[in-house]
C-alpha cells in the first residue's frame, strides 16, 4: 500500500498532544553530520551475540541504528517547519528452539543491549512451543568487517538550512510569478546509518542517503469555483544534493515540451511549468470514455508497476501471511512453475537492489545478504518472486534474495519489496516514434490517484498531464482521466518499451506492509511504454 | 516510568518551564505502553510490547520557535533540552504564521481511560488469538488477524500557566477469515475503548460466517446499485471526506467547501436533510481528549447539522486572520442516525448490494471528493429482504458528498476505528441508492 500522506505516515500529523510528535529526537541540524563510532557499534553488537549464545540461540543478528531525518516545509512566502530528528538504538533477533525472538532497546550500553538479546532468546523460547515448523535459514557466507555508502557527491544533512529555505522560497516566488494561485514545497532528507552483525561473521557499516523534493502548485478560476493541481515531476532518490542541481543531462524533453527528469532535477523549472500546466488544466476539456492505447512516462509507469508487479511477487503476500492488511496476491507458487504469461513478449521485468541512485539500493539487506540483480518477468513470463532467508526453502531457493528491511531499529526486519523495474526495449525507439504509432490514444505524464485490491487484480490509476493522441499526433491537453485494468491483461497488452535512452526512475518513501506498520522506500525504473485498448473512464462529477 | 502520575508530570514540566529564558515556553510529555500479537495461517506470527515515553519543549523568541525532544528527565537532561530548542529557535527563520502559546485553559476532564484495557497482558493477547484460531480451525477455514491495545497520557504546561493530563487507553482488533481453498473471504473488526465488553470468541463468528457465505460469489454487471454500507464500509469514505473540512483550504477556494466567487459553504444545504454529524470529547464509548493538538479545548459543537454546514476547522492562525473564535479540533466524529441494526437494514430491502467492508480508498478529484476503492471481504445481492447469494468484488467510483445526498435509510451507529483516519467515529449502517460501481475485481 502506497501510502497517500507523507505527514500521516511520518507521525508529523498524528498524536492527541499539544506539541507535534517526530520520528525520533530532535536534534540540531549540525548533529546530522556526525556518525557513531564503529568500534563503539562493533563493541555493542559483540555483547549482543555473546548474550544471545550463551542464553541458547542458534542464531543471532543485531542492528545498531542510527537514524536521522530533516524536513524544511514551506508554502508561497513562509516557512512553515523545519524539524531535524534523530532516533538510535539496538534490535537483536535470535533463533532459539527453532523460533524467532526479537528484542529492541534505546539504551545504548553494552549492558541495555546484552539484556535486550536474553529477552529476544526468551520470547523465542516461549514462541516455540506453539511453532509448528522450525525456521529454515538459507545460508549466508559471513563477510567480516566491510563498508558500504550510498555514492552521494554531496551530503545533503552537510548543505546550510539557508540554502535549502532559499531553494525552496525560490522556487515559490517562480511559481506564483508565473501565475500559480498556491504552492507549497518541500524538502525531505534521510540518512540510515545502520551497523549489522550476525553470528554468520558479518560486521556491516552502513551510510544510506536519500533525497525528496516534492512540490504541488494549485490554480484557482474564483469565478466558476473550480481548481486543479499539478505535482512536481520529481522523484524520491538515493542520491545526495546533487539531485538537485537542474543538470541539462537530467532533462526528458517529450515530444510536446514537457520537461520530465532522471538523475537530477530542475525544481525551479519545473515549478514554473506546473503553475502554467495547472491553469491549462482549468480549461482543458474533459475526455470521452472508452478504449484508449495509453503512452506511459516513466514518471506514470512507476506506480503502476510498484501496484501491480512488485506487490504481488512478494512471497509473504503469496503465501498468505499478510492476509488481514496488505492482503494477498493473485500470484501463486503454481503460477510461477508453470511460467505463468504475466505479460507481453515486450515486458521483462528485473528486481535491483543495486542500481545507482535508487531508493532501495544497499550493498547489503537487512539480514546482511549482498544485494543483487535478478529477473522476474523475463519477455512476459513470471518466472521468480521476491524471498528473504527464512523463505528461500519454500520456492526451492538456495540463498536470500536480499530483500529484508526494517524501517528503525525498534522494529523486526522482514521481506520487502526491492526496487522493481521495467527493462527498456531493446529495438531503437524514441518517445516521438512511439506516439508516431498511435492512432486514438492518451499520453500521461505524472503520478495521481491509485488504488488496486488487495490480491492486485483490479487497478485504477490517474495521473498529472493528460494529452490527446489522434493519428500520431499530440492535439491537446485533455482532463478527468483515470485508467481501470485487470493486472494480467494490462501487461499483456503492451506492445512496445521505448529504448534506453528514455529510462528513469520514479518511487516511493511511504511503501506500508506489516502490522504494526512498516515504511519502506521502493524505485521503479522504465522507459515510455505503450499499452493497446485500455479502459479510461471520466472522473469529472457534478455537486449540484 | 513510561505512564507518570499528574503529580510527577507537573513537577518535571514546572521545572522544565522555569528553565527557559524564552518569551515563552511549553513542554509535553507523553509516555504509552503498546502491546500486540499477530497471527496469520492459523499460526501466531509475532507479537511485542513497546514502551516509550518522550518530553518535547517548544521555544519562542518573538517569532522564531524551536523545538527538541528527550526520553530521559534527569535534571542534566532536562536543561540540556530547553537550551537546545533554545538554540533552534534563535536560528529559525521567521514564521509570519506565528501564533502565541494558548493562554491558561479549564479543561473538563472526558472519559478516555479504562482500567480494563489497560491491564491486558500477553496472556491476555495470546488468548486472542488462540479464540480466533480455534474457531477457524474447527471449521476449516484459515485466520489472520491482529490485536493492538495500549495506555498513555498526555500532560503539558506552559509559561502562561497552562496545564493539562489526561491518561488513555484503547484496543482494536480486526481478524480476516479465509476458506482454505482462497475463494471465500471474510472480516470482523472491533474498536473499544473499554475492552471488558470485547470477545474475540463471538465476534470471530462474524467473519467466519462472512467467509463461508462468500464462496462461489457470481458476478454482477457494474452500475448504479442500491447498497447497505456497513459502518467499517461507510468510515472509509466519511473520514476521507472530513480532511477537506479546513476553513482556510475552503477559503482559499480549493476546496469543495469553497463557494463560486469566493468564501466558503458554511450554512449551505450540502447533504440530505438526515446528515447530522458532530464532535464531542466527552462522547460515551468514544471520548477523546479534552484538547486539540495546539491545547485549545475541544467542545460539544455541531459539524453538520440537518444537512447544512454548521463548523470548519479553524486553525488559530487562520481564525485570528479571520476574525472567528478558535475552537480545538474535532478529534472525533459522530454520525447520528436510527436505530436499527444492518440486518433489519436488510430486511427492509427490495434489491441491493450488502458491502461489508471498503479497501484502499484514494482520492480522485478533490473538486468533488470523488474517492475509488474496492468492496472486500463480504459483498452480497440482496432479494425481498434477504441475503440471495455473494457477489464479486467491485471497484466504485463515488464521492460521499453525493452519497450522502442519495440516503434511503439510516441505521444505528457503532464505534470504528478507520483504516487510515485517527478519528474515532461512531457510525451508521447506511441503505443508499445509485451507488456506482464502475468495474468488478476477481479478488477474493
Amino acid at each position: 500500500m502506497h501510502r497517500r500522506d507523507f505527514l500521516a505516515a511520518s507521525g508529523l500529523a498524528l498524536g492527541s498532544g499539544v506539541l507535534p510528535t517526530f520520528l525520533g529526537r530532535a536534534i540540531a541540524a549540525e548533529e546530522l553530520v556526525s556518525t557513531i563510532d564503529v568500534a563503539v557499534k562493533k563493541r555493542l553488537a559483540d555483547a549482543a551475540l555473546n548474550a544471545a549464545r550463551s542464553a541458547g540461540a542458534s542464531y543471532c543478528d543485531v542492528r545498531v541504528g542510527r537514524y536521522l531525518r530533516q524536513f524544511v516545509i514551506t508554502r508561497e512566502k513562509n516557512v512553515e517547519n523545519v524539524v531535524s530528528t534523530e532516533s538510535t538504538g539496538v534490535g537483536v533477533r535470535v533463533i532459539a528452539d527453532g523460533a524467532w525472538g526479537f528484542s529492541a532497546s534505546n539504551e545504548m550500553t553494552v549492558d541495555a543491549v546484552a539484556n535486550a538479546a536474553k529477552l529476544a532468546t526468551a520470547i523465542a523460547k516461549a514462541n516455540a512451543k506453539s511453532q509448528t515448523a522450525p525456521v529454515q535459514l538459507a545460508p549466508t557466507p559471513g563477510v567480516g568487517e566491510v563498508s558500504w555508502r550510498t555514492p552521494v557527491k554531496k551530503n545533503a544533512m552537510a548543505v546550510p538550512l539557508k540554502e535549502k529555505v532559499d531553494l525552496l522560497l525560490g522556487v515559490n516566488a517562480a511559481a506564483t510569478d508565473a501565475g500559480a494561485s498556491f504552492v507549497n514545497s518541500i524538502l525531505f532528507l534521510v540518512n540510515e546509518q545502520k551497523y549489522f552483525a550476525s553470528s554468520d561473521g558479518s560486521y556491516i557499516d552502513q551510510d544510506v542517503h536519500r533525497i525528496w523534493a516534492p512540490l504541488t502548485v494549485t490554480a484557482i478560476d474564483k469565478a466558476t469555483g473550480k481548481f486543479r493541481t499539478r505535482e512536481g515531476l520529481s522523484a524520491p532518490m538515493g542520491m545526495g544534493f546533487e539531485y538537485l542541481d537542474g543538470a541539462a543531462s537530467g532533462k526528458f524533453v517529450s515530444p510536446n515540451g514537457v520537461v520530465n527528469y532522471g538523475l537530477s532535477y530542475d525544481m525551479k523549472e519545473d515549478a514554473i511549468a506546473a503553475a502554467k500546466q495547472a491553469q491549462a488544466k482549468l480549461k482543458a476539456p474533459t475526455v470521452k470514455p472508452g478504449k484508449y492505447d495509453l503512452v506511459l512516462d516513466p514518471s506514470h509507469t512507476w506506480l503502476t508497476i510498484h501496484e501491480s508487479v512488485g506487490h504481488p511477487l512478494e512471497l509473504d503476500r503469496v503465501l498468505g501471511y499478510e492476509a488481514n492488511y496488505a492482503g494477498t496476491s493473485f500470484v501463486t507458487l503454481d503460477k510461477v512453475k508453470q511460467r505463468f504469461q504475466y505479460g507481453s513478449p515486450e515486458v521483462s521485468i528485473v528486481a535491483d537492489k543495486t542500481q545507482y541512485g535508487s531508493l532501495g539500493a544497499v550493498g547489503y539487506d537487512d539480514e546482511g545478504v549482498k544485494t543483487k540483480k535478478w529477473d522476474l518477468i523475463r519477455d512476459g513470463k513470471l518466472v521468480d518472486l521476491e524471498a528473504i532467508r527464512d523463505q528461500a526453502h519454500i520456492i526451492g531457493k538456495s540463498a536470500s534474495d536480499g530483500c529484508c528491511y526494517a524501517d528503525n531499529w525498534a522494529n523486526v526486519q522482514f521481506q520487502r519489496m526491492p526496487n522493481v523495474s521495467l527493462e527498456a526495449g531493446k529495438k531503437k525507439q524514441s518517445v516521438a516514434d512511439m506516439i508516431a504509432g498511435v492512432e486514438n490514444g492518451i499520453y500521461i505524464i505524472g503520478d495521481g490517484s491509485f488504488s488496486i485490491d488487495q490480491q492486485r487484480y483490479n487497478a485504477q490509476f490517474g495521473g498529472q498531464l493528460f494529452y490527446e493522441i489522434k493519428n500520431g499526433k499530440i492535439t491537446q491537453q485533455i482532463e478527468d482521466v483515470a485508467y481501470q485494468i485487470r493486472t494480467p491483461e494490462f501487461w499483456n497488452a503492451c506492445v512496445g518499451v521505448c529504448d534506453a535512452s528514455d529510462y528513469r526512475m520514479g518511487g516511493s518513501f511511504f511503501d506500508g506492509k506489516g502490522q504494526p506498520s512498516q515504511v519502506s522506500t521502493v524505485s521503479h525504473g522504465s522507459s515510455t511504454a505503450r499499452f493497446n485498448g485500455i479502459n479510461v473512464i471520466n472522473t469529472a462529477r457534478s455537486l449540484g | 516510568m513510561s505512564i507518570l502520575t499528574e503529580e510527577q508530570a507537573r513537577a518535571i514540566l514546572t521545572k522544565v518551564v522555569a528553565l527557559s529564558k524564552a518569551d515563552e515556553c511549553t513542554a509535553q510529555l507523553t509516555g504509552s505502553i503498546d502491546g500486540n500479537i499477530r497471527f496469520a495461517l492459523n499460526n501466531i506470527s509475532t507479537s511485542g510490547v513497546i514502551t516509550n515515553s518522550d518530553l518535547a519543549v517548544q521555544v519562542a523568541f518573538g517569532k522564531r520557535v524551536g523545538t527538541a525532544t528527550i526520553n530521559q528527565f534527569d535534571d542534566a537532561s532536562l536543561e540540556r533540552a530547553v537550551r537546545r530548542a533554545e538554540d533552534l529557535a534563535r536560528l529559525a527563520p521567521e514564521n509570519p504564521e506565528f501564533v502565541p502559546a494558548v493562554a491558561k485553559q479549564v479543561y473538563k476532564p472526558s472519559p478516555t481511560f479504562s482500567a480494563a484495557t489497560a491491564a491486558i497482558d500477553p496472556e491476555y493477547r495470546a488468548k486472542v488469538a488462540g479464540d480466533s484460531i480455534t474457531a477457524c480451525k474447527a471449521e476449516k477455514l484459515i485466520a489472520a488477524g491482529f490485536l493492538q491495545d495500549g495506555q498513555s497520557y498526555v500532560a503539558f504546561a506552559n509559561s502562561k500557566g497552562n496545564f493539562g493530563y489526561q491518561r488513555a487507553s484503547s484496543m482494536d482488533y480486526t481478524c480476516t477469515v479465509r476458506s482454505e481453498d482462497g475463494r471465500g473471504s471474510g472480516w470482523v473488526g472491533r474498536s473499544l475503548q473499554d475492552s471488558s465488553a470485547f470477545s474475540a470468541s463471538t465476534d470471530i463468528r462474524t467473519g467466519i460466517r462472512k467467509a463461508s457465505a462468500s464462496v462461489d460469489a457470481r458476478a454482477l454487471e457494474p452500475g448504479k446499485y442500491t447498497v447497505i454500507l456497513e459502518p467499517a464500509a461507510a468510515a472509509g469514505l466519511i473520514s476521507f471526506m472530513m480532511n477537506f473540512f479546513d476553513a482556510r483550504q475552503a477559503d482559499e477556494g480549493r476546496s469543495f467547501l469553497s463557494k463560486k466567487g469566493g468564501g466558503n459553504k458554511v450554512g449551505e444545504q450540502v447533504y440530505d436533510p438526515r446528515v447530522n454529524f458532530t464532535a464531542d470529547p466527552w462522547a460515551p464509548g468514544a471520548a477523546v481528549m479534552p484538547w486539540d493538538e495546539e491545547g485549545l479545548p475541544r467542545e460539544a459543537m455541531p459539524i453538520i447539522k440537518d444537512g447544512k454546514i454548521v463548523n470548519l476547522n479553524y486553525s488559530r492562525y487562520w481564525a485570528q486572520k479571520q476574525g472567528k473564535r478558535a475552537v480545538g479540533s474535532p478529534g472525533n466524529l459522530l454520525m447520528a442516525g436510527g436505530t436499527k441494526s444492518t440486518a433489519d437494514l436488510i430486511r427492509g430491502t427490495e434489491r441491493g448490494i450488502l458491502v461489508s467492508r471498503t479497501w484502499y480508498i484514494r482520492m480522485v478529484d478533490p473538486q468533488t471528493v470523488l474517492l475509488t476503492g474496492l468492496t472486500r471481504d463480504g459483498t452480497f445481492y440482496i432479494e425481498n429482504g434477504e441475503i440471495k447469494y455473494p457477489v464479486k468484488n467491485f471497484r466504485f467510483n463515488e464521492s460521499p458528498v453525493i452519497m450522502l445526498n442519495n440516503i434511503d435509510e439510516l441505521g444505528k451507529p457503532v464505534r470504528v476505528a478507520g483504516d487510515e483516519s485517527s478519528l474515532v467515529m461512531m457510525i451508521p449502517p447506511m441503505k443508499l441508492r445509485d451507488f456506482t460501481f464502475t468495474s468488478l475485481s476477481d479478488a477474493v
